[in-house]
């Protein structure tokens, strides 16, 4: 048993069926990517993943526990956390205020005074711009911010949903040494990506999402140098 | 065009905008007097016999509009700007000068029904036609030229030109309410009756009050400051005491306020005293939760019915006491916000500003219903509710009911300052900015907003039931949806989210148009007027809270940074 493990899921908007029977798993300390283009369905994975989007049918199970018939705040509480896809950090608060608000869940100052240590360790930046309000802060340091607050919850599994998007190159890299670091302390991570490239570069296994449906799984290194990816998503010809 | 040369294309080019703002003036000029505003507020003086609230009214517009003009021609040169201004003047009362003269071929009184002699008589400052409109052109470019060389003024001439006119313009529009309160003060009556006259204030006083308010400036410019200075560096202990006997001359107002105030002023007092519970209730759910909700007078409709219910000698149902049914109604209030809330939990924006608003006309419907006649007395309402009483006192003049609003909004202020710095505060703050965020970061958006909903509900309900025990009656026509739109419109103007915001708008919004009796025709033109003066001017409110200010005036990020970087190596 895996420790997130999605199985056969069918999500609709209205009429429009989303995700026609995709599965997937991620496994502890893993860090698994899943990529495609615009409007195949994986920012809708990741939302019902976080409950923010019931299914019609279809298991969702984390550590075995069945995810679908909970509550978008009670997935959190059990350490489910998703980094939004654009960021939407709070532009009125400060820093400091989006990082507490991120913590929402946890009740035990301790460990929330312990989880902005790391914050901070991670991203020094941010600890210099405590202060500052968020909708000011570039966006990189937004994203680094968005991040920031997911990992205040606690999380024991981080969805992250293109966190390069609309970032500039040397930021993208930044992101993804960040990701990176966060997979060394031992974070779970399911991250969804367009930029296939350097996903594939950090993920042990990737998933490709095509018009929900999940078209091909294996290891990074294989779908790197997989014909069909390749020319799809690599941008080689 | 935007060259500073004054070659004569760039001249002309340049006085556009002196006619563009003129034009406008023209229009604010001619609109005041023909919806009436003008005649009805010259009744009043400001100086008695000298000026009154009418020609203040079009001197100010005047003035404003000259302003603009100044301001926005200001990047082309002095000259330039004091030239705009003057145009701008002229224009302004050159319009008046049209309306009167076209008021003496037309009949426009089968349209505009204010367009009487008596307005021309007051435009022509009571002179007959040649020197009146001469006199009313060259008043127009004297206000023009007056305002924008004070735009240009600064320092010491701009401060003692405006502070004097502006204390002697306050004092007038403020007459009834300085004058009775001067009155109650022994020796100070004698001053009162020496400033003011019956109507407005005397000259010898206007004079007296505009010099001593400016030596008065002065000297706090002048010591103002090491006086300040000296308070910050009194310390702690001193410092402590400084705001104790400041709290406390605070408390010792606000309890003998009434006493101070007679009658009438205490009924106004009372009134902006239900639309600050009002305004705080509402401003849980609009301000800090971020629901537009326009159907809030259903609470307070639902807080003064359950008392009256519960209450009136005249249903005979109940015999409660005001003190029992309070809390019942109360209740009463939270749940029913908890039915609104339940069915608009997805609703957002102006979705849920529609089915409120929905809501508010179901339950005035209701209540106005020949079904529901038998228990809630249909249009005539419900009559005979016995007022509050503890022991033998009873709170049954304005000036006793007064301590009751006083005891119900120190609770609301109390509990919404707790409620602000609580969980439930911040998650109300993050379901405003992003409900789908909030959401993510693990907050239960149900729960979350049906609390609002609910406490909003309830404390509109303690006020709904002060209202019905202080008329003694409650009929549906009290309830009706102007009472949510003047709560929205007051949380608005004071800024949003901030509770001293909230007061300083209900005696804006509520108070001022109580005082000003001539208002109340056109009360609703006043809001609309203030609301769109309020989005171009200060958006964030009189009094904003904290957060708003933040992002509407931005301070630079430079300097925040600098003060965090401060703050951490401090730390």
């Amino acid at each position: 048993m895996a420790f997130l493990e999605i199985e056969e899921i069918h999500a609709y908007y209205g009429h429009i069926h989303a995700l026609k029977g995709v599965s997937l798993y991620v496994e502890k300390g893993e860090i698994v990517t899943l990529i495609g283009a615009n409007g195949a369905g994986k920012s809708t994975m990741l939302k019902t993943t976080s409950g923010l989007l019931s299914p019609r049918h279809g298991s969702i199970r984390f550590e075995g526990e069945e995810l679908t018939r909970y509550r978008p705040h009670e997935i959190v509480a059990k350490g489910v956390v998703q980094v939004p896809e654009g960021r939407r950090v709070f532009g009125r608060l400060t820093v400091r205020e989006n990082l507490e608000m991120g913590a929402f869940a946890l009740s035990d100052p301790k460990l929330i005074e312990a989880n902005l240590e790391r914050v901070f360790n991670l991203f020094p930046r941010l600890k210099e711009r405590q202060k500052q309000v968020a909708g000011t802060l570039s966006g990189g340091e937004q994203q680094m911010l968005a991040t920031g607050r997911a990992l205040m919850a606690n999380p024991r599994v981080l969805l992250m949903d293109e966190p390069s998007m609309g970032l500039a190159p040397v930021l993208v890299d930044n992101i993804f040494n960040t990701i990176r670091q966060l997979h060394a302390q031992g974070t779970t991570i399911l991250l969804v990506e367009q930029n296939a490239r350097k996903a594939l570069e950090v993920a042990s296994r990737g998933y490709v999402l095509q018009s929900g449906v999940m078209v091909l799984t294996d290891t990074a290194q294989n779908l790197q140098r997989n014909e069909m990816v390749r020319k799809a998503y690599l941008g080689e010809t | 065009m935007r060259k500073n040369s004054p070659t004569s294309k760039g001249i002309l080019s340049s006085l556009k905008i002196g006619l563009k703002t003129g034009l406008v003036g023209a229009i604010l000029t001619v609109l005041l007097s023909l919806i009436g505003m003008v005649e009805a507020f010259s009744q009043r003086y400001i100086i008695h016999e000298v000026i009154s609230m009418g020609h203040t009214l079009l001197l100010l517009s005047g003035y404003f509009i000259a302003d603009r003009a100044a301001r926005r021609s200001i990047s082309k040169g002095k000259s330039l700007a004091l030239l705009n201004s003057l145009i701008s003047g002229f224009l302004s009362s050159g319009s008046l000068i049209l309306l009167i003269f076209l008021g003496a071929f037309v009949n426009l009184r089968s349209v505009f029904i204010n367009a009487s002699p008596v307005l021309y008589q007051l435009l022509l400052f009571g002179e007959e036609i040649r020197t009146g409109v001469l006199l009313l052109f060259f008043v127009g470019g004297v206000v023009g030229f007056f305002s924008g060389l004070l735009y240009l003024l600064t320092g010491w001439i701009k401060k003692l030109t405006l502070i004097p006119l502006g204390s002697i313009l306050i004092a007038g529009v403020l007459q009834d309410l300085l004058r009775p309160t001067l009155a109650a003060w022994g020796p100070l009556s004698i001053l009162s009756e020496w400033i003011f006259t019956a109507n407005g204030l005397s000259i010898s006083g206007a004079i007296v009050l505009g010099v001593s308010i400016s030596i008065g400036s002065l000297l706090w410019s002048f010591k103002g400051k090491s006086l300040q200075r000296g308070i910050k560096s009194l310390s702690g202990s001193k410092r402590k005491i400084f705001t104790y006997a400041g709290f406390l001359t605070l408390v010792f107002l606000l309890l003998v306020l009434p006493h101070l105030l007679g009658l009438f002023l205490s009924e106004v007092l009372t009134i902006v005293g239900l639309y600050i519970l009002l305004g705080l209730g509402l401003n849980i759910v609009v301000g800090y939760a971020g629901l537009l909700d326009l159907g809030y007078v259903a609470f307070f409709a639902i807080g003064a019915y359950t008392t009256a219910i519960l209450t009136s000698q005249e249903l005979g149902f109940f015999h409660f006491t005001f003190w029992s049914a309070l809390p019942i109604a109360i209740l009463m209030g939270i749940f029913s916000g908890v039915l609104l809330g339940i069915p608009v939990l997805k609703m957002r924006g102006d979705y849920l500003a529609i089915a409120t608003l929905g809501f508010g006309e179901i339950i005035r419907i209701l209540v106005l219903s020949d079904f529901l006649r038998p228990w809630l007395g249909g249009a005539q309402g419900i009559g005979k509710i016995p007022k509050a009483s503890i022991g033998s006192f009873e709170f049954a003049r304005p000036q006793e009911i007064y301590y009751l609003i006083l005891a119900g909004c120190l609770l609301v202020v109390f509990i919404s300052l707790r409620l602000k710095d609580s969980r439930i505060g911040r998650a109300w703050m993050a379901m405003r900015e992003d409900e789908d965020v909030a959401q993510a970061m693990g907050i239960n958006l149900v729960s979350t907003k049906l609390l609002a909903f609910a406490t909003g509900a309830g404390f509109s309900a303690l006020s709904g039931a002060i209202f019905a025990s202080k008329l003694g009656s409650v009929y549906p026509h009290s309830f009706n949806v102007m009472i949510s739109i003047n709560v929205v419109c007051l949380i608005i103007v004071g800024g949003m989210g901030s509770i001293p915001g909230v007061m300083v708008g209900a005696f804006a919004l509520v108070g001022l148009p109580e005082l000003l009796r001539e208002f109340a025709e056109y009360r609703l033109l006043v809001y609309g007027a203030a609301l769109v003066v309020m989005m171009l001017l200060k958006p964030e409110g009189l009094w904003p809270e904290a957060i708003r200010r933040r992002e509407l005036h931005e301070e630079p990020g430079e300097k925040l940074s600098n003060d965090s970087t401060q703050g951490t190596s401090g730390s």
